[in-house]
């Protein structure tokens, strides 16, 4: 058979979000009664693609799209949530939609409740009908025995295990007539190994009866467990479209890294001699608490005058490394630099032995949105240093005059481009406000620089200036830097080496020009091939 | 040209220019009413001087983040505290009397605002509610303790049972007047012209300067971060739960100190629930005065406090003009001065948090 009957027929979809083209010509294809895995790194287009097909209110706001959605080869148009639904397209959220003091069978039927006329609904219409609750129950019954969970029914959600709740909502899914498509967004990210297991086998089970399903997941080995075919995206374009047994690991993951060989800095002298017995800051067993970054037992030696880079995918403990030095979040394990060892419990311990932090959230924990630029370049070396200060006696005053010189010239050396010293840093444009943060992390004059997603949300222009400058300060000063970010792009050009972080824990420290497959690999965690 | 009106003008403030323009209406239609708008002015000032420390009380609160500080009658009673002392024991040297009444009542008011800023501390997102209620509660535990008070001095307690404060003391023979005294002087007639206050008005813009100085000092900035931005703080290492009590500490002494300095203007300490409202006053000044609750400058509190205490003082006078009969001028007297809270807390734009 030379046409294949697809159940979902996603054509030529692309999206922009005011001018930003974030999805570009990107088909998907689903056939019934299949396992579609959909991959890509953080911000290939994954989320953009569900919310067009659930015709998510975000996608009307801003402009709707382009392209063609066909459900059983006939072009529909689905502009709204419940219209989604109503073409038997369901999805299991990531972040559980259910309401803990009810009970299984009220969260599989809430909102889709059965009921019978009762003597006040004759007078005062269909709300006023009781529930059919005996009805509800055995579709309750029947939609759990289907996805092969055995719990009863009559239970309440708050208490039960996580794993379990998953399945509520995959049952609750599978209960509502007609269900053709479901669409599971990393399902396993949240549930334990064995669990996750048997979350595969239920997906299975759920296909074996028609119903076809989108996998969203970062995880090779569970996607060429239970996936039948798969689609990859990545910067918004569609990459491929494979059969599951034609490929294997490495290429999946070569797909999703691809080839970006742009230099996004341009070649500096390198003098710097890196040895490996002359190490600026060493983690031992390093634990940090961080919600949604968690790191869990890390050891990594950082050479003095490298630059080094932290690359992983989002969630998977990167950025929980550097909070968990500078003492921002609960630690574990222990920190030295340069010999000495780290109070990490202590809050601005790491900033007075010399350690300097260029945080992620750069308008959160970055910066002091309604103050001066003045202000937030001088203010950790004020209250750690005492710099910037007149000192009489007890009393320590703001030196104005000196804080406003060293201002011009950091406005001077990194180029921000603002009125003055004394502009509100709330207004600076984002790649000016990263630079101002920069410029504080200097000021302190640190021995070690830690910069943590350096170029999220500012323009190209202003990325390649940050990056540039952060090479020559290493070239020239000799200083040590460590990078984290999510752009492996960006670490790839201009890190000695790159540490990938997956699941809290060390995948695997690559050179920048290890083959794509490699990096890919570690970060989707396929330890066993990819460790060394 | 024009933007720089336009910035003028966002400098200033819609808020600030229609209380400004009614200040000035009232002041004109004073003059047909046949009031002495030089006496008019003169209590303005006065009161303006009086009550400014208790408005600059609201600003190391606002900018170290507890919001605004409605129970800065924690301060005063420190402050009433300070006073009474100072008269029980007898100080009759008008200036040591008032030396040591401030100094009792900021060190009692610093004390007992490190404890409220602890309980603040645990009480994170719902300050401004919780502190209306610690302003009232202090009062009413307060007016039992007035009465239980052991003093003895007979210009405190009631003359009959010789116990228990009495709701008003004369500060006469303590240091009633002193700063309004000192450097005075009259434009025109002693009696009905325009009296300058010159010792009260520097005294409180000493203060104000004080203040300054502190807010610009390496811990006033790090409570003014904390304030701001209780994130960014932390990863500058610092702790900011710390700085939120010297904050509240600060404004709690600041606001026994202002206590004592009106009190020595008006003459009297009033005692009871005298002071149950002040808190509201306070906070209505810096509001009009342009501060928000994540904000506040010490300029706030110099233009708010004036234009508050300002209007006050006017629009009764020419409320009662218009309506002489007694009752009627009250009910004016509450809708304009608990009008002028309303409309500054409406205005306010909603700070950074």
């Amino acid at each position: 058979m030379l046409e294949t009957r697809y159940l979902l027929n996603m054509d030529n979809i692309s999206k922009e979000y005011y001018g930003n083209k974030v999805l570009k010509n990107v088909s998907l294809q689903v056939k019934p009664g299949e396992i579609h895995a959909l991959m890509g790194e953080n911000g290939a287009g994954k989320s953009t693609l569900m919310n067009i097909l659930f015709g998510m209110p975000v996608i009307h706001t801003s402009g709707g799209f382009e392209g063609i959605v066909e459900i059983d080869g006939e072009k529909v148009v689905i502009d709204a949530p419940h219209n989604a639904m109503n073409f038997g397209i369901g999805m299991v959220h990531q972040e559980f939609m259910l309401i803990p003091g009810f009970t299984v069978t009220e969260n599989i039927k809430v909102g889709r409740e059965i009921s019978k006329p009762t003597f006040l609904s004759h007078i005062f219409g269909k709300s006023l009908e009781s529930l059919d609750i005996e009805q509800m129950k055995k579709d309750a019954k029947k939609a759990l025995a289907d996805i092969g969970l055995n719990i009863e029914e009559y239970v309440k959600i708050a208490g039960l295990p996580i794993g379990y709740m998953q399945f509520i909502e995959i049952a609750r899914e599978i209960d509502k007539t007609g269900i053709k498509l479901l669409v599971f967004d990393e399902p396993t990210a949240v549930l334990a190994e064995s669990e996750a297991n048997r979350l595969l086998e239920i997906m299975k089970i759920i296909a074996s009866k028609g119903i076809a399903i989108i996998f969203i997941t970062h995880r090779l080995d569970e996607v060429m467990t239970v996936a039948d075919s798969l689609t990859v995206l990545r910067d918004g374009e569609f990459v491929a479209r494979k059969d599951v047994k034609d490929t294997s690991v490495e290429e999946i993951a070569e797909l999703m890294i691809g080839r970006k060989v742009v230099k996004l800095v341009d070649d500096v002298e390198d003098k710097r001699i890196l040895k490996d017995d002359d190490i600026a800051l060493s983690l031992k067993d390093f634990h940090v608490n961080m919600p949604g970054e968690m790191v869990k037992g890390i050891d990594l030696n950082i050479r003095n005058g490298e630059i080094f880079g932290i690359g992983g995918l989002a969630g998977q403990g990167k950025v929980g490394i550097p909070n968990g030095i500078m003492g921002l979040y609960e630690s574990e394990g222990t920190a030295t630099l340069y010999g000495k060892e780290l109070e990490l419990k202590e809050l601005g311990n790491a900033l007075e032995n010399g350690i300097s932090f260029v945080s992620e959230d750069r308008r959160g924990v970055g910066l002091l949105l309604g103050e001066s630029i003045e202000q937030n370049i001088t203010f950790n070396a004020i209250q750690i240093k005492e710099d910037f200060l007149i000192k009489l006696g007890p009393i320590k005053l703001y030196d104005k005059k000196k804080a406003k010189n060293h201002t011009l010239d950091m406005i001077k050396l990194l180029d921000i481009r603002c009125t003055g010293p004394r502009q509100i840093a709330g207004n600076l444009s984002g790649g000016n406000q990263q630079k101002v943060c920069l410029a504080r992390a200097l000021t302190m004059n640190p021995k070690l620089l830690i910069v943590s997603e350096p170029t999220r949300g500012i323009d190209i222009g202003a990325k390649k200036l940050v990056l540039e400058y952060l090479v020559k300060l290493n070239r020239e000063e000799g200083l040590t830097i460590i990078m984290v970010s999510s752009e492996l792009v960006e670490l790839r050009s201009l890190c000695d080496r790159i540490a990938i972080v997956s699941d809290g824990k060390l995948a695997k420290i690559l050179n920048p020009d290890a083959p794509d497959a490699e990096f890919g690999l570690a970060m989707a965690g396929a330890k066993k091939e990819g460790a060394n | 040209m024009r933007e720089k009106i336009g910035n003028i003008y966002n400098n200033i403030g819609l808020p600030r220019i229609i209380i400004t323009s009614f200040f000035i209406f009232l002041l004109v239609i004073s003059v047909p009413l046949g009031l002495n708008i030089l006496n008019l002015l003169g209590d303005s000032i006065r009161r303006w001087a009086m009550y400014g420390i208790l408005v600059l009380a609201m600003v190391p609160a606002v900018q170290c983040g507890i919001g605004l500080n409605f129970g800065i009658s924690l301060g005063i009673v420190a402050g009433l505290l300070g006073a009474t002392l100072s008269i029980e024991l007898g100080i009759s040297n008008p200036w040591l009397g008032m030396l040591f009444a401030s100094a009792v009542g900021i060190l009692l008011g610093g004390l007992l605002g490190v404890f409220y800023g602890f309980m603040l501390n645990k009480l994170k997102g719902s300050e401004m509610t919780v502190s209306t209620y610690v302003g009232f509660s202090v009062i009413a535990f307060m007016n039992m303790i007035w009465l239980a008070l052991p003093f003895k001095n007979g210009n405190l307690v009631w003359p009959i049972s010789e116990q228990g404060m009495r709701n008003t003391i004369s500060l006469e023979g303590s240091f009633g007047l002193i700063l309004n005294k000192l450097w005075s002087f009259s434009i025109g007639n002693p009696a009905t012209g325009l009296f300058v206050p010159t010792g009260l008005i520097l005294f409180f813009l000493a203060v104000c300067f004080i203040v300054y100085l502190f807010m610009r000092s390496k811990v006033g900035m790090a409570m003014s971060a904390a304030g701001e931005n209780p994130e960014f703080t932390r990863a500058s290492g610092i702790n900011v739960d710390k700085m939120r009590i010297i904050g509240t500490a600060v404004s709690t002494a600041l606001a026994a100190l202002g206590i004592i300095t009106y009190a020595q203007s008006y003459g009297f300490l009033q005692l009871y629930n005298a002071p149950l409202m002040m808190g509201f006053h306070s906070v209505a000044a810096v509001l009009i005065g342009g501060a928000s609750v994540g904000r506040a400058k010490i300029s706030h509190v110099i233009l708010g406090a004036f234009l508050f205490q300002g209007i006050l003082t006017v629009a009764l006078p020419v409320a009662n003009k218009i309506l002489p009969e007694g009752n009627l001028s009250d009910v004016l007297r509450l809708i304009i001065s608990n009008g002028i809270i309303l409309y500054a807390l409406s205005k306010t734009k909603g700070g950074n948090k």
